[in-house]
C-alpha cells in the first residue's frame, strides 16, 4: 500500500482530502483479536477432549473391573507420574509469571520464566515417554483391551497437545529473545499462556480420572 | 458512487494465477471456496446420477459389483455434505460477511487462506480412495462401526482411512473458519454496526460458527477413535473387545445434528437478505428472527439421538420432545419470511424465485421431518427412503436453492456483471421440476418400505414406477446445471454491467463498487439501522454524510 492510500479502517467522511478516522471503535478496546481467537480455539479443544472423555466414561462403565487386574499395580499415582504432574502444574505458574513480567515490561524476567516453562514442558514430555516405555514393558499397549485403548488415546492426545504447546513456547521464547515483545505488544504471549493453562487443566482432570477416581 | 475518491491502494503486482494461489483477500478466498465447492457439487452429482441410473429399474445394470454401488452413495453424500454444502456456504459467508459489517477483511486473513486450501486437499484424499485396493469408503457418509471397522465383510481397505483423514481435515478447516468468522463479527464491525444492526446473514453465520466451533471437534474425536480402532488395534467401538458401537453413533450425531444447522442456517440467512430486497419491504420481525436463529442453534445440541431412536439405547421422550421443539423457532422464521413477502412490491428476479423455491421446499422438508420426530412413526420410517426424501427436501430443497439464490444475488457484486435472467429462470424451472420428480416419489417408496442403501430391489415389490420417476427427475436436475454454467460463462464475458447496487439492496456490500476494491470500502454510509444503504438511498442522512442515491 502506498503512503497516500487510505489505511484500512479509515473512512473519509468530511471535507475533500480530510480523511477522518471514524474507526475508533476498532482500536484496542476489550479483548484483542488473537486472544479471542485463542479462547475460541480452546473452546473447540475442550469439545474435542469432551468427546474423548465421553468415550472413556462410557467404556469404563461397560467394563469391570476397572482397571483390569493385570494393570492394577502399574497405575500407581504415587510414582513418576506424580512428579510429571507437579512439573506441569509448576510450569503453568512460571508461564503466568512470564506473562506478568512482560506486562510490566520486564523482558529479562519474561525470558527467564518462559525458558523455565519451556524446559519444564520438555521434561514432562520426556517423563511421559519414559512412563510409556515402562507400560509397554509391562505389556500394556493401545491394543490391550479397552483400558489400554482409552489410556493411551487420552494421555497420547494430551501429550500431543503438550508438544504443540512446547512448540508455541519455543516460538515466543525465540521472539522474546529477539526483543519483539513489550508491555504493550505481547498478545502472542497472552494467547500461548492461555493455551498452556488449558493443557495443564486437561492434565489435572486426566490425572484425577485415570489415577485417582 | 463516489463523487471523489481517495487514490486507491496500489497492491504489489502479482501475475494472475500466482495472485490467486497466494491471496489472503477474503473476497478472492470466498470466490475460490465457491468455485471449489461447485466443482465438488458436479462430482457429487455424478455419483448421485450413478445411483439413480442403477435404481431406475430392478436388477443390476450399471454396477456389476454392489460394493461399487456402496462406494457411490457413500462418496455422493460425503462430497455433497462436506465438500459442497458446508464449504459453499462458508465461502459465500467469507465473501459477504466482512462486506456486510463494513470490515476490510476477515480477522485472520492467512488462517482464512489455510482454511480454504485444506478443502481441495481433503477432497483429493477422499477421492483417491477409488485408486486404492478395495476402493473408496463404502460404509455410508455416517461410517458406523462395525461396518467401518477393519474386517473381511467390513471396510478392509485404505479407502475408509482416507475418508477419515479427509473428514478430519475438512473439520479442521471448518473450525478455523468458524473461529475466524466469530472474531471478525465480534471485533471488526464498522462504527455504528451494533449487533442488532447486523444483517441477518451475518447473524446466521455467527450462530453457524458457534455450532462449528463447538460441534466439529466432537466428530474429530469420534473419527480419531475410529482411526485408532482400525489401525492400532483399539477397542472403542468393538463390542467383542469391550467397546460400544452405539458410542460412535452418539458422538457422531452430537456433531452431525448441529451440522444440519450448519448446512441450513446460512441458507436461511441468504433467503432473509433476498426476500426483503425483492419485496421492497424490511424483513418482518428482525429481532424475532435473530432469537429464532439462536434458538435453533441451542436446541440443535439436544436432539442428536433422534437419529438413533431404533437403537433402543436412548431416552426416547426427551429427544422426541426436543426435536418437536425445534419446529417452533423454525416456524417463527417461516412466518417472518411469509409476512415479509405479504403485500410487498414483488419483482420476480432469479434470486427471488430461488428464495421462494427455498421457502416452499424447506416447508415440505420441515413437515416430513416432524413426522420422523414422532417415535412410533420413526420406528416405521427409519432407514427407509422416506428419510432420504426428508433430508433432500431440507438439504437440497432448502440449502441448495438458498445457495443458488445467493449466487444469483451476489454474482453481480463478485464479478461486476449481471447474470442473464432468462437462463436463470430456465435453470430454476428445470431444477425445481427435476427436484420434485426425484424426491417426492421417495416419500411413497419409504412408506412402502423400501430401505435406503440398496443397489437392487425385487421387481414385484411395487417400487418400479416411483424409482423410474425419481431417476428421470435426477437426470433433469443434472441437465438443469447446464444453463447455469452457460449463464456464468457468457455473463462473465458479455453480461450487462452491474454497477454498485443493481438490486437496490439494503446492506453494506452494495455501498461499494462491484467488484469491491481489495480493501473493500472507500467510504461507508452512516449506520443507523440494519438497512444502512436503504437509509442512504432514501435520504435518511446526517449532514456530513455524502452518500448520494446509488
Amino acid at each position: 500500500m502506498t503512503a497516500d492510500a487510505p489505511a484500512l479502517g479509515v473512512v473519509e467522511t468530511g471535507e475533500v482530502g480530510q480523511p477522518t478516522i471514524i474507526a475508533e471503535g476498532h482500536v484496542a478496546r476489550g479483548i484483542s483479536n488473537p486472544i479471542l481467537g485463542m479462547l475460541l480455539f480452546i473452546t473447540s479443544e475442550v469439545m474435542f477432549f469432551a468427546g474423548l472423555f465421553a468415550a472413556y466414561f462410557s467404556t469404563r462403565a461397560g467394563n469391570h473391573p476397572w482397571p483390569p487386574k493385570q494393570f492394577d499395580s502399574i497405575l500407581n499415582p504415587l510414582s513418576l507420574i506424580l512428579v510429571a504432574t507437579v512439573i506441569l502444574i509448576t510450569s503453568s505458574f512460571t508461564c503466568q509469571f512470564a506473562v506478568w513480567s512482560i506486562r510490566r515490561g520486564d523482558r529479562t524476567g519474561f525470558i527467564r520464566n518462559i525458558s523455565v516453562t519451556f524446559v519444564l514442558g520438555i521434561v514432562f514430555l520426556l517423563l511421559q515417554a519414559y512412563d510409556y516405555s515402562l507400560l509397554f514393558g509391562e505389556g500394556m499397549t493401545l491394543g490391550s483391551g479397552p483400558f489400554g485403548t482409552t489410556y493411551f488415546t487420552l494421555t497420547g492426545f494430551h501429550g500431543a497437545h503438550v508438544f504443540g504447546g512446547v512448540l508455541m513456547l519455543g516460538v515466543i521464547l525465540y521472539r522474546g529473545m529477539a526483543g519483539q515483545f513489550s508491555s504493550r505488544h505481547h498478545d502472542a504471549v497472552e494467547a500461548v499462556s492461555l493455551y498452556w493453562h488449558f493443557v495443564d487443566v486437561v492434565w489435572i482432570i486426566l490425572f484425577s480420572v485415570l489415577y485417582l477416581v | 458512487m463516489a463523487t471523489h475518491a481517495l487514490a486507491p491502494a496500489t497492491t504489489a503486482y502479482r501475475p494472475g494465477l500466482y495472485e490467486w494461489l497466494t491471496t489472503t483477500d477474503h473476497k478472492k478466498i470466498g470466490i475460490m471456496y465457491v468455485i471449489n465447492s461447485f466443482l465438488f457439487f458436479l462430482i457429487g452429482g455424478f455419483f448421485a446420477l450413478g445411483v439413480r441410473a442403477e435404481l431406475a429399474q430392478p436388477g443390476l445394470q450399471i454396477f456389476t459389483d454392489e460394493h461399487v454401488y456402496n462406494e457411490f452413495f457413500s462418496i455422493h453424500a460425503t462430497v455433497m455434505i462436506f465438500l459442497f454444502i458446508i464449504p459453499i456456504l462458508a465461502g459465500l459467508g467469507n465473501y459477504i460477511v466482512p462486506l456486510m459489517i463494513g470490515a476490510p477483511d476477515m480477522a485472520f486473513p492467512r488462517v482464512n487462506a489455510l482454511s480454504f486450501w485444506m478443502l481441495p486437499l481433503a477432497g483429493l484424499l477422499l477421492l483417491s480412495g477409488f485408486l486404492t485396493q478395495g476402493g473408496a469408503a463404502a460404509s455410508g457418509w455416517t461410517s458406523y462401526p462395525p461396518l467401518s471397522e477393519v474386517g473381511p465383510t467390513k471396510s478392509p481397505g485404505p479407502g475408509e482411512d482416507l475418508w477419515i483423514v479427509a473428514i478430519v481435515l475438512i473439520g479442521t478447516s471448518s473450525i478455523l473458519g468458524g473461529i475466524n468468522f466469530l472474531v471478525t463479527i465480534f471485533k471488526m464491525r464498522a462504527p455504528g454496526m451494533t449487533l442488532f444492526r447486523m444483517p441477518i446473514m451475518v447473524w446466521t453465520m455467527l450462530v453457524t460458527s458457534v455450532l462449528v466451533v463447538m460441534a466439529t471437534p466432537v466428530i474429530t474425536s469420534a473419527l480419531v477413535m475410529l482411526f485408532i480402532d482400525r489401525n492400532y488395534g483399539g477397542h472403542f467401538f468393538d463390542p467383542f473387545g469391550g467397546g460400544n458401537a452405539v458410542l460412535y453413533q452418539n458422538i457422531f450425531w452430537f456433531y452431525s445434528h448441529p451440522a444440519v444447522y450448519v448446512m441450513v442456517l446460512p441458507a436461511m440467512g441468504i433467503v432473509s437478505e433476498v426476500l426483503p430486497v425483492f419485496s421492497r419491504k424490511p424483513l418482518f420481525g428482525y429481532k424475532a428472527f435473530i432469537f429464532a436463529t439462536a434458538g435453533i442453534g441451542a436446541l440443535g445440541f439436544s436432539v442428536w439421538a433422534h437419529h438413533m431412536f431404533t437403537t433402543g439405547s436412548v431416552f426416547l421422550p426427551f429427544f422426541s420432545l426436543m426435536t418437536f421443539l425445534i419446529a417452533v423457532p423454525t416456524g417463527v422464521k417461516m412466518f417472518n419470511w411469509v409476512a415479509t413477502i405479504f403485500r410487498g412490491k414483488l419483482s420476480f428476479s432469479t434470486p427471488f424465485i430461488f428464495a421462494i423455491g427455498f421457502l416452499t421446499m424447506f416447508l415440505i422438508g420441515g413437515i416430513n421431518g416432524a413426522f420422523s420426530a414422532a417415535v412410533p412413526v420413526d420406528f416405521a420410517l427409519h432407514d427407509t427412503y422416506f428419510v432420504v426424501a426428508h433430508l433432500h427436501y431440507v438439504l437440497f430443497g432448502g440449502s441448495v436453492f438458498g445457495v443458488f439464490a445467493g449466487l444469483y444475488y451476489w454474482f453481480p457484486k463478485m464479478s461486476g456483471r449481471m447474470l442473464d435472467e432468462t437462463l436463470g429462470k430456465v435453470h430454476f424451472v428445470l431444477m425445481f421440476v427435476g427436484f420434485n420428480l426425484t424426491f417426492f416419489p421417495m416419500h411413497m417408496l419409504g412408506l412402502q418400505g423400501m430401505p435406503r442403501r440398496i443397489a437392487d430391489y425385487a421387481s414385484n415389490a411395487g417400487w418400479n414406477d416411483w424409482n423410474l420417476l425419481a431417476s428421470i427427475g435426477g437426470f433433469i436436475i443434472g441437465i438443469s446445471i447446464l444453463p447455469f454454467i452457460w449463464n456464468v460463462f457468457i455473463s462473465l464475458r458479455n453480461g450487462k454491467v452491474a454497477g454498485d447496487d443493481p438490486w437496490e439492496g439494503n446492506t453494506l456490500e452494495w455501498a461499494t463498487s462491484s467488484p469491491p476494491p481489495p480493501y473493500n470500502f472507500d467510504r461507508l454510509p452512516e449506520i443507523r439501522s440494519e438497512r444502512p444503504v436503504f437509509d442512504a438511498r432514501h435520504g435518511r442522512l446526517t449532514p456530513h454524510d455524502e452518500m448520494g442515491p446509488a
